[in-house]
């Protein structure tokens, strides 16, 4: 028995070896974002690696797809409590672009058209743990779920999956990204519930 | 530790519509918050199982009182619940303030444009009231999209004369008798009006179900609006 909320009867007890803390599954593909939805053309969108001695390592959008492509599938989970299971993408693992960049590097600062930032340990990016994506169950990823490209992280909270991406920021310290500095957590691990700061 | 859950009684229910309500709950040691900012709210039922959902906060910071406005979702987990089913005086449990990016504060002194759609008043409203409170010299605008005149929520606090607020009811299916605007989605004329009080820089706070929120962003883009002045809040 409980003292909260009688009469509350609930939906979804199934998955829950899938679900972590306090999520639900959702059908749907909600969204969030601080603000409006930058408008990105392909002919002008490029994705650049910096490394922490200013180097930088450019590629054009037919370059990225010129890159060797993996159809990738992940339960995905958004800090605003949804998640959703089974998505399926296509698009390059971080890998790729990573494995000519010399650097000595912990961490990585994520940035997108449109101002967007976020950070995280480069050791997250690598060995098949992330991806750029540009297609969503089979169509092009739409302008509000990130594309014409976005980050993918599954195993952090989404927003670490930066919509728009147009590059990546290798540094020493780790320097907190735009939710980061507002209030979210520093990791984001949706197993241990990193949802805000001091989580 | 974190953020933690706290215990909070609902003291108070009213009908907004036929489908929407407003909660006043107590939670004691409530630490303050900002209008914009949202709670979790989590529900238990008696096997255990637990379901939480964000709700924005309606009302500025007043003690240990916290006001929420739900609409119920048709076939939702939580909303019907919180709408129709918590008993007055019965317990949930919440955590929060969340969110700051998404606020207002009583400093700024530019206008600035709030632009609803259906439940998306509710964290609009919150900056309302705030303003009002704070004798606040920047004038508002709210554009306030709803089906017909039977949806609108908040009559009472968007009605009232601070002189420096500025609400226009924008109905998508049915306009009251007498209304010059005809129904329909908010277009690029109703964006340019309250658009064309607003410095550059001022900010705009959209917020609403997603489909809106994008729609109402692309207008505002199109018409030259710089987007980092634009803050949004989807609710789904
Ligand atoms: C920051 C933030 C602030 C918010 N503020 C507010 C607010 O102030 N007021 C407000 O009313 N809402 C607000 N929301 C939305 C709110 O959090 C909930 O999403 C909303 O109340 C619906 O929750 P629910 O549990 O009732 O519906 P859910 O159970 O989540 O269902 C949503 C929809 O999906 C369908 N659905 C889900 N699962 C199934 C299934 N298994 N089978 C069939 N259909 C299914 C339901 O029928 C329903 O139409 C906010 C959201 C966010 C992110």
């Amino acid at each position: 028995m409980t003292s909260f909320s009688p009469g509350f009867q609930g939906r979804g007890r199934r998955l829950t070896d899938r679900l972590p803390p306090g999520q639900y599954p959702t059908e749907s593909f909600p969204v969030l974002s601080a603000g409006p939805t930058p408008r990105v053309p392909t002919e002008t969108w490029s994705f650049t690696v910096t490394t922490e001695l200013g180097a930088t390592h450019s590629w054009t959008w037919d370059e990225m797809m010129a890159l060797p492509q993996q159809e990738t599938t992940h339960d995905i989970h958004c800090v605003t409590r949804w998640s959703k299971f089974d998505t399926q993408w296509r698009g390059v693992p971080l890998d790729a672009f990573l494995e000519d960049v010399e650097t000595a590097a912990d961490y990585a600062v994520v940035s997108s058209y449109g101002g967007y930032t976020t950070n995280l340990p480069l050791e997250d990016l690598l060995d098949g743990k992330a991806w750029i994506v540009h297609t969503y169950d089979g169509y092009p990823l739409s302008p509000e779920h990130g594309g014409p490209a976005r980050l993918l992280v599954p195993h952090l909270y989404f927003w670490k999956s930066a919509k728009w991406v147009r590059g990546l920021t290798l540094t020493h310290e780790d320097e907190p990204g735009f939710w980061e500095s507002a209030g979210y957590h520093n990791y984001g691990d949706p197993w241990r519930e990193q949802r805000n700061w001091g989580d | 530790m974190g953020i933690a859950w706290r215990r909070a009684r609902l003291l108070e229910r009213r009908s907004q519509t036929a489908t929407a309500r407003t909660l006043v709950l107590t939670a004691p040691d409530w630490p303050g918050h900002l209008p914009g900012q949202h709670v979790d709210v989590r529900l238990t039922a008696d096997d255990g199982y637990q379901a939480v959902r964000s709700y924005s906060l309606a009302a500025p910071a007043d003690g240990d009182r916290i006001e929420l406005g739900v609409q119920a979702v048709d076939g939702g987990e939580v909303s019907p619940y919180l709408t129709d089913g918590l008993p007055v005086g019965a317990e949930v449990e919440v955590r929060g303030p969340l969110g700051n990016w998404f606020v207002w504060r009583a400093e700024q002194t530019e206008p600035a444009l709030l632009v609803a759609g259906g439940s998306g008043v509710v964290p609009l409203t919150a900056m309302v009231r705030a303003h009002r409170a704070a004798r606040s010299r920047g004038p508002l605008h709210l554009l306030y999209s709803v089906r017909s005149p039977e949806d609108v929520w908040y009559r009472d606090h968007l009605a009232d004369g601070d002189p420096l607020l500025d609400v226009r009811i924008m109905y998508t299916r049915q306009a009251p008798p007498g209304s010059v605007r005809p129904p329909g989605r908010i277009t690029t004329a109703d964006l340019d009006e309250a658009t064309a009080r607003l410095k550059p820089a001022s900010p705009v706070y959209v917020c609403g179900p997603t489909g809106f929120v994008e729609a109402v962003d692309n207008l505002l883009i199109d018409r030259g609006r710089d987007p980092v002045t634009i803050r949004t809040e989807r609710f789904g």
